[in-house]
């Protein structure tokens, strides 16, 4: 989804600021959110850390930003653990409000009221899984990246959407982030580093960037010359 | 005392919540706080680099297969399914972001600082990396080639940087201590040591 998350390219947010650079958790609240990712894990209400990773994507734009990671965080464990139904948005707010908390304070979580199913279980440990049919690329070949956003998920970012690379390393097959975060399988795919030159991306040049893409991200170019 | 924020009194209520469910508890919590302060952090990625800068044949493993290296040493944290290490030169500067959110090699570089995880740092090192390595501090010559690595899947990255002069006569245990986070992520390059 081209959400806040996006960042990749953007404009406007100034220069790097390395305040609390050297604490692994700024408050004690950052660890208690940490832990909650383990936690909600273990209730069932998300199975994979992609549907994770799109929960926090789904949080609250104005909160994905003012909220800092561990706020992100928070916004998507609570999304996914209010979508399963092991706690309510109201039993939260009337707790925080306790707490001090003011009513209106704006919150990160969006559950939907019809969420993606759950989906099963991982078939294995980690994100690498055997391939059914072979890599489609070698290293070497030079490739497009889509260029449609997808309404979901997806680990293809924008601004190397419709760009073409050439692929410098072949992963073989991982976890398919893009229907694993919506409950429909892992349909495993093969993953490649794309190199990009940054007069392709930019229009200005003098470096590259190197993503890691999935397979269906990427069409063949065929030679020219 | 400043009011806590709105994420925090949130994350308060939903961690007195979880705790009365019987599915978080305060010694989890606990354990967390000590697993990524005491055993998880960058000294695990310095006990590779100190051991590359003097051991010819484990650089050239690490370079290769550093997900290998990085099991063999059974660091804990996690977040290195498959670790890649990318060497800077003289001729070659690397240095890595994740773009879409903010992954990162827990086992070898703990958690990432707050910068790191920030828009200005995720959106501008794909764009502008010359400029933001030099505003953070590092100011590469115009002949030296950038290269950005944007963690968009489940492979993590680690740089591996120039030994700095000055270290001939340290010990590996003494380079270790020379190899910053900074250095790792490739936004900084270590200094040499005064003799």
């Amino acid at each position: 989804m081209d959400g806040i998350h996006d960042l990749g390219g953007k404009d406007g947010y100034g220069r790097v600021d390395k305040t609390g650079e050297d604490n692994v958790f700024q408050a004690r609240w950052e660890a208690v959110v940490f832990s909650m990712l383990a936690a909600g894990r273990a209730t069932g209400a998300w199975r994979n850390s992609d549907r994770f990773r799109h929960a926090i994507e789904r949080v609250n734009p104005h909160t994905y930003l003012a909220h800092g990671y561990y706020g992100r965080w928070l916004g998507g464990i609570e999304t996914l653990l209010v979508e399963a139904g092991v706690v309510t948005q109201e039993e939260i707010t009337e707790r925080a409000v306790a707490l001090g908390a003011d009513p209106d304070d704006q919150i990160g979580a969006r559950p939907r009221p019809d969420p993606d199913p759950v989906g099963e279980a991982p078939t294995d440990r980690g994100s690498r899984r055997p391939l059914k049919t072979s890599p489609g690329f070698v290293v070497g070949d030079a490739v497009m990246t889509v260029s449609e956003p997808v309404p979901g998920h997806t680990r293809l970012p924008a601004y190397a959407r419709g760009k073409r690379g050439v692929i410098t390393a072949s992963h073989d097959g991982w976890v398919f982030p893009d229907s694993n975060a919506h409950g429909q399988g892992e349909r495993p795919q093969a993953l490649y580093t794309v190199c990009f030159d940054s007069e392709t991306l930019w229009g200005s040049a003098g470096f590259t960037v190197s993503l890691d893409l999935f397979e269906p991200y990427l069409q063949r170019i065929e030679a020219t010359s | 005392m400043t009011k806590p924020s709105p994420q925090a009194l949130r994350a308060e209520a939903l961690e007195s919540l979880l705790t009365e469910k019987g599915l978080l508890s305060p010694a989890q919590v606990d354990e967390v706080i000590a697993t990524y302060s005491e055993r998880v952090g960058p000294m695990n990625g310095a006990r590779l680099v100190a051991r590359a800068w003097v051991d010819a044949d484990f650089r050239q493993q690490l370079l290769t297969d550093a997900t290998t290296i990085v099991n063999e040493y059974a660091f804990e944290g996690g977040q290195c399914e498959k670790l890649v290490v990318v060497e800077n030169t003289p001729d070659v500067h690397n240095v890595v972001v994740c773009t879409l959110c903010s992954c990162y090699p827990w086992a070898v570089l703990g958690l990432p600082p707050k910068w790191y995880k920030e828009p200005a740092y995720r959106s501008r090192i794909v764009r502008e990396p010359r400029q933001v390595l030099s505003e953070m501090g590092l100011d590469l010559a115009d002949d030296v080639e950038i290269r950005v690595w944007d963690s968009s899947a489940e492979i993590r990255y680690m740089v591996l940087p120039m030994r700095p002069a000055g270290t001939a006569l340290l010990s590996q245990t003494e380079l270790e201590a020379v190899v910053t986070r900074d250095s790792m992520i490739g936004v900084a390059q270590l200094r040499d040591v005064e003799g």
